[in-house]
């Protein structure tokens, strides 16, 4: 089977098994609107504040979010031992990690969807004018996240202490993306917008290089 | 258990296109830290063969199997599946597994668990798969979710998963565990029809009396290496 059908029908089964139990889509959209509400409330922010530090808020509230959210993907796999049934499977072991990816993609991609028109409220900021280039950033960002969450959600699968090791090992090497992220939409969310061509590079760049380190050593992740 | 046996032998699809495989395992050790959970072990099963594998708690049983199956690599040695081509797909498709655990998602339902699983094996049948879940009795509750099942359920459910590929090696790791009378004798037909298929069975068990009749072979195992290699008794009056 090829690697496109493997990933389509396990992502498939990632979206019936979330949408039927919306454990995750519930905790990270609860989540992330906790966060930006409870800074609007702390801070009062002003326009010219949050147009400094609202990106900043974002993004960290999307990181919690992101890491709240990649722990289970595997976890849930080792409930009834499916990970072997998936290994078994005469699949590549890179279409088990674009599936998961992908998944998480989607649903980081749904909290998001609900967070930028309240946090636009919230904090001020006029997103309209600039959502097209908002949207691509966050998708650039968010596959960063996935990306590298999802090896480390893999590689602590099997660890004692997983739920310490995933942020412990995931969030200084995210700090790059992360730094990007917010440096793109700081410039978007300017008095003066524009696009940040830098970060937007390095975005890609990080993209590019984590998605083929993943598909190279992923097979070897899941050796028992 | 034979009259029981033989009351539910035409459990599964009746269509097999592929016989048994021949397993070699050649030196194998695994080491977990300090601990050998094999050491040593070489094993040749025959095409066609049942093979009971016994032994105590944490003799090794459930390692062979995981390391046969290739979910687990040998820290030295090598597992030979003869007349397929190691590392490729072909021999994960020669190999049906059923664990300790399930291998099933709670959340979909017991149609949904084998569509997922047929999909990713290619399989696009929908008759079969009817096939499997009547065969499996679980016809009448196919939309149900996996998670409201009994044991013997989901044990069954778990059985249709590992075979409706049509593999030439199953390996079982303790499948009586948790089963009542009628799904001892349900195993028991669905095993038998798979020995008459020709298929290479390996079947790890704490209680040799559930599926001694059907077994050709006994193997038992202690601190990760064969201590005793007999044809069954059964086998042997047969």
């Amino acid at each position: 089977m090829g690697i496109g059908a493997a990933t389509y029908w396990i992502l498939a089964k990632e979206l019936r098994t979330e949408l039927r139990t919306r454990e995750l889509l519930h905790t990270t959209v609860v989540f992330v609107l906790l966060v930006v509400v409870l800074f609007s409330f702390t801070f009062e922010p002003t326009r010219e504040e949050s147009r400094r530090y609202g990106p900043g808020l974002l993004w960290l509230a999307l990181l919690f979010a992101g890491s709240l959210m990649l722990q289970p993907a595997f976890i849930r796999e080792q409930n009834n031992d499916t990970l072997s049934a998936l290994r078994l499977a005469p699949i590549a072991s890179l279409a088990i990690f674009l599936g998961k990816a992908l998944a998480s993609f989607v649903f980081l991609t749904v909290a998001e969807l609900f967070l930028l028109p309240i946090f636009a409220a919230l904090y001020g900021v006029a997103i309209l004018p600039v959502l097209g280039e908002i949207l691509v950033v966050l998708a650039l960002g968010t596959l960063g996240m996935v990306t590298t969450g999802t090896v480390f959600a893999a590689i602590g699968v099997q660890a004692r202490m997983r739920e310490l090791l995933l942020p412990l090992l995931l969030l200084p090497l995210l700090v790059p993306v992360l730094i990007a992220s917010v440096s793109a939409t700081a410039s978007l969310l300017a008095l003066e917008p524009s696009m940040d061509w830098t970060a937007m590079k390095f975005l890609i760049g990080f993209d590019v290089i984590y998605l083929a380190a993943s598909a190279l050593l992923f097979e070897f992740l899941l050796e028992d | 258990m034979s009259a029981e046996i033989a009351s539910v032998a035409t459990a599964g699809p009746t269509r097999s296109q592929t016989v048994g495989v021949s397993l070699r395992l050649e030196q194998v050790s695994k080491r977990y830290g300090l601990l050998y959970a094999l050491r040593d072990l070489s094993l040749q099963i025959r095409a066609g063969e049942f093979v009971l594998l016994l032994g105590p708690n944490g003799c090794g049983k459930t390692t062979l199997l995981r390391v046969a199956a290739r979910l687990s690599q040998p820290t030295s040695g090598r597992v030979v599946l003869e007349g397929v081509a190691s590392e490729t797909t072909a021999s994960m498709r020669t190999v049906g597994y059923v664990g300790h655990q399930t291998l099933l998602y709670d959340e979909l339902t017991g149609a949904e668990n084998l569509r997922f699983f047929a999909r990713l094996y290619g399989i696009h049948s929908e008759p079969l798969l009817e096939e499997w879940l009547r065969a499996a009795e679980l016809w009448l509750r196919r939309n149900d979710l996996v998670r409201t099942y009994s044991r013997g359920m989901r044990q069954r459910l778990s059985i249709a998963r590992a075979l409706l590929h049509d593999p030439g090696l199953i390996l079982l790791d303790e499948p009586t565990t948790g089963l009542d009378q009628s799904g001892l004798a349900w195993l028991g037909g669905a095993l038998a029809r798979l020995k008459q298929q020709g298929k290479t069975i390996v079947a790890s068990t704490h209680s040799r009396e559930a599926l001694a009749e059907l077994a050709t072979r006994c193997v038992t195992l202690a601190a990760g290496t064969v201590v005793s290699d007999t044809q069954s008794q059964h086998s042997a009056q047969q």
